[in-house]
């Protein structure tokens, strides 16, 4: 469907996806009306330094926005902040909002992101019981990460282990809880997990792997202690509860929009109602790279599908679709990460993980698939370009650190 | 405030006031400076905010250190004075800065 002179578009969602969105609109020439529908109360921000930099005190507020406010003003984007949807009505095309009001639209780009999967057990909404997602989130939980309280952290993934690195260096008792028998094991390899796992051991944070969380226990509403199903109990002043996030799908799903693990969308962001789009964590998209669909929760994934939906509708050509790319910084540890790991049938270590500056290469039938970097910018930057050409590269040459991946990049066929 | 000057491929000049303590990436992001994407937010890790920066600031602006340098070592089109823009905190030393972006990020 052509929308190219489509005066209304409404944006659900005011993360990274939506906002790209609209700077992308605004950038290829649209000059219609863009209303922006925000359920948060700061103007579109940077999620990453959450639990990374702000988390710590090391970032004021503003430094986490996109744009100033004015930006949107004098662009023409209206932010409704504090504002839900509450539903969508294709036949008319119109978003019905929480304070009754109706927006229409020309076409629709639904940025509606996630949510922190909620701890099914109970004690899970005592006070002191936090989650990470949100500006507000941090708000709440930094006041309370004072040097010497000590907080249990729920899961042992990126958010739990960014969060547990920055609590720690602010002097906090850190323990990581893990179900898994080892952290990450949703995203990486065994190699990355026993790195993580000493590094925040040398830091004095307990990782737990292999636990059982049976409740949380509390005195006058307020946490206390962890229970686990050994009956052992772990005294908290704070638990940080990081076990996930779930699509926000359900106003798409409840319009009749196509979904299963997030929104349906095809390579330009469009679900199954052409004039609707689907952009960041809520989408489910074909990954290209790897011949099958599936969700990324990343900030590469919401700037590119907020790019791939605005061009969609104005008619312009596709922009390239990029290898996924993902980052975490734990302490002084950056670590990189392109490409999707998940299937490879081999392994390849480049450097020495006791050195602190490595990267593991995941293959799958001779081609790589995706790259941890340590430490390792050229080996992250090339594995980029080899993962998007499908590259067959010889695992003893990425191996050898004597050959450097400059000159790997130029020899992989 | 202190002024930063932001050429494109093209030659256009854009002149704005930036904020002493952000970066050179972060003003040309708040003021719809086109040429730098900044995908990661500073975070040093797309190597897609690149800048060419005015030879005569070069020693003002002083060198990369090593992560910024093997993420330029693999951008495109890098000259002896590329730099990441989010690894170029404003000063007031930097008054009247010239940077020019590429014509792509990629």
């Amino acid at each position: 469907m052509d929308l190219s002179s489509a005066q209304k578009i409404v944006i659900i969602g005011g993360g990274q996806a939506g906002a790209q969105a609209s700077f992308s609109l605004r950038q290829g020439g649209y000059e219609g009306a863009i209303t922006m529908v925000c359920d948060e109360h700061a103007p579109p921000y940077q999620r990453p330094p959450l639990s990374k930099a702000f988390l710590k005190g090391e970032l004021p507020e503003e430094r986490l926005y996109f744009k100033p406010a004015a930006w949107y003003e004098d662009n023409g984007v209206e932010l409704m902040l504090g504002m839900r949807a509450t539903k969508i009505d294709r036949a008319t095309r119109q978003v019905h909002l929480s304070h009754g009001g109706v927006l229409e639209y020309d076409a629709l780009i639904l940025a509606t992101g996630s949510r922190p999967r909620p701890l099914p057990i109970e004690g899970a909404s005592l006070a002191g019981v936090h989650e990470l997602r949100s500006l507000e989130d941090v708000e709440r939980l930094a006041p309370q990460t004072i040097a010497g309280r000590r907080i249990v952290i729920v899961g042992a993934g990126y958010i739990g282990l960014e969060a547990a690195a920055v609590a720690s260096q602010l002097g906090l008792d850190v323990t990581v809880l893990e179900m898994a028998p080892r952290v990450l094991a949703r995203v990486t390899s065994p190699v990355m997990a026993e790195f993580y796992e000493a590094e925040h051991a040398r830091h004095g944070v307990k990782i737990r792997c292999g636990a059982g969380l049976s409740a949380l226990k509390g005195e006058d509403g307020k946490v206390t202690a962890a229970v686990l199903n050994t009956g052992e109990e772990l005294p908290a002043d704070l638990v940080l509860v990081g076990i996930g996030i779930l699509p926000n799908q359900e106003l798409a799903a409840e319009a009749g929009v196509a979904c299963e693990n997030g929104i349906l969308v095809d390579r330009d962001a469009r679900t199954n109602d052409p004039r609707i789009f689907a952009a960041g964590d809520c989408a489910c998209r074909p990954l290209v790279h790897f011949g099958r669909t599936g969700r990324l929760e990343s900030v590469h994934n919401a700037i590119e599908q907020g790019k791939l939906a605005a061009a969609a509708i104005l008619g312009k050509p596709r922009p390239a679709e990029d290898t996924p790319w993902f980052w975490s910084d734990q302490y002084d540890v950056k670590l990189q990460i392109a490409g999707i790991g998940t299937g490879y049938d081999q392994l390849v270590v480049r450097g020495d993980p006791e050195a602190r500056k490595f990267a593991v290469f995941y293959l799958k039938g001779g081609v790589l698939i995706a790259a941890d970097a340590v430490n390792s910018a050229p080996e992250f930057m090339v594995a980029k370009k080899l993962i998007a050409s499908a590259a067959v590269v010889a695992p003893e040459r990425l191996s050898d650190t004597s050959i450097s991946m400059k000159e790997i990049a130029a020899e992989a066929v | 405030m202190v002024k930063i000057i932001y050429r494109d491929f093209e030659g256009t000049v854009r002149e704005v006031e930036a904020k002493v303590g952000e970066t050179v990436m972060e003003t040309a992001i708040k003021n719809g400076i086109p040429g730098i994407d900044a995908d990661c937010g500073g975070a040093c890790a797309c190597a897609t905010c690149h800048v060419y920066v005015d030879p005569s600031f070069m020693e003002k602006v002083g060198t990369p250190e090593d992560m910024e340098q093997s993420m330029l070592d693999f951008a495109e089109n890098v000259t002896e004075n590329s730099r990441l823009s989010c690894q170029i905190p404003v000063s007031e030393d930097l008054e009247g800065l010239t940077v020019t972006t590429p014509e792509a990020q990629h």
